[in-house]
């Protein structure tokens, strides 16, 4: 065996001992990072502007996965010829919402818009957004803790994001 | 300077429902101007509708809100010649503030 090797296996032990760090340091935050989410969610959330997927813009907005639910439904164009002015809405039969979500699948920032929901407020938002091209707008409703999403298919003849 | 928001607030006894239209460019940051350079972002991030000393609505915004935004939601309660108070600050620190009469 050279030295270079050694190097080499040397080199990976440290990274998977780093990675195992990471992991367990990862792990232990976990319980505090929950009600630390919790807490910071009258913050305008900033990383949860920066994911670019849809699955790490809903876990930095609410620490969680959602799951598909038929008790949500968007009201968007099957074609927007306007790519940039996209008429989205959603209603809800679910109770107990406490926050809803837009998000675009192909957009380079994939969150759109989170709208905290208090107790009293109507479960049911509509507003304008922009689809950089054709994509899947999805709605996250958070209700009684639990996450709901569903998704529809936009189709955009032309973009929102110039170019 | 006139505000650039304009809020439509109607109850009808139970429901207070709410429109609100604002001036914004929601510049994105990913567009480029005629000479080819970046248009830097500049966008609203926070919204907030406050009736009664509570918010009743808040939208945090990123840069895909089409420009001047438009938003409509419902809130139980609210009476007819309440004020309704809504601000917004954007990514510049800048914020505008209007209140409304419920109608």
């Amino acid at each position: 065996m050279t030295i270079k090797d050694n190097g080499f296996f040397a080199t990976r032990r440290l990274i998977l001992q780093g990675a195992g760090a990471v992991a367990l340091v990862g792990l232990g935050n976990l319980p505090f990072l929950a009600p630390a989410l919790a807490a910071a969610n009258d913050k305008y959330p900033e990383e949860a502007f920066k994911a670019k997927n849809e699955a790490d813009a809903v876990k930095a907005l609410y620490g969680k996965t959602a799951e598909a639910s038929d008790k949500v439904k968007i009201d968007a164009p099957e074609i927007a010829e306007n790519g940039a002015v996209v008429p989205v809405s959603v209603t809800t039969t679910l109770a107990d919402v406490s926050s809803i979500s837009f998000l675009a699948s192909e957009n380079p920032v994939v969150l759109v818009a989170s709208y905290k929901i208090p107790a009293g407020t109507v479960p049911n938002v509509a507003n304008r957004i922009k689809l950089a091209k054709t994509s899947n707008v999805i709605v996250v409703v958070e209700a009684g803790g639990k996450l709901y999403s569903a998704t529809k298919e936009v189709k955009v003849t032309v973009g929102g994001c110039g170019g | 300077m006139a505000s650039t928001i304009r809020v439509r607030a109607t109850s009808n006894g139970d429901i207070t429902e709410v429109q609100a239209l604002i001036q914004h460019p929601m510049d994105s940051g990913f567009v480029k101007d005629a000479r080819g350079e970046i248009i830097p972002p500049h966008f609203i991030q926070e919204l907030t509708f406050e009736y009664d000393g509570r918010n009743v609505f808040v939208a945090d915004w990123g840069p895909a809100v089409s420009k001047d935004p438009y938003v409509k939601f419902a809130f139980k309660g609210g009476k007819k010649g309440d004020d309704l108070k809504v601000s917004w600050v954007d990514n510049k620190g800048a914020t505008d503030t209007t209140t409304a009469k419920i109608q």
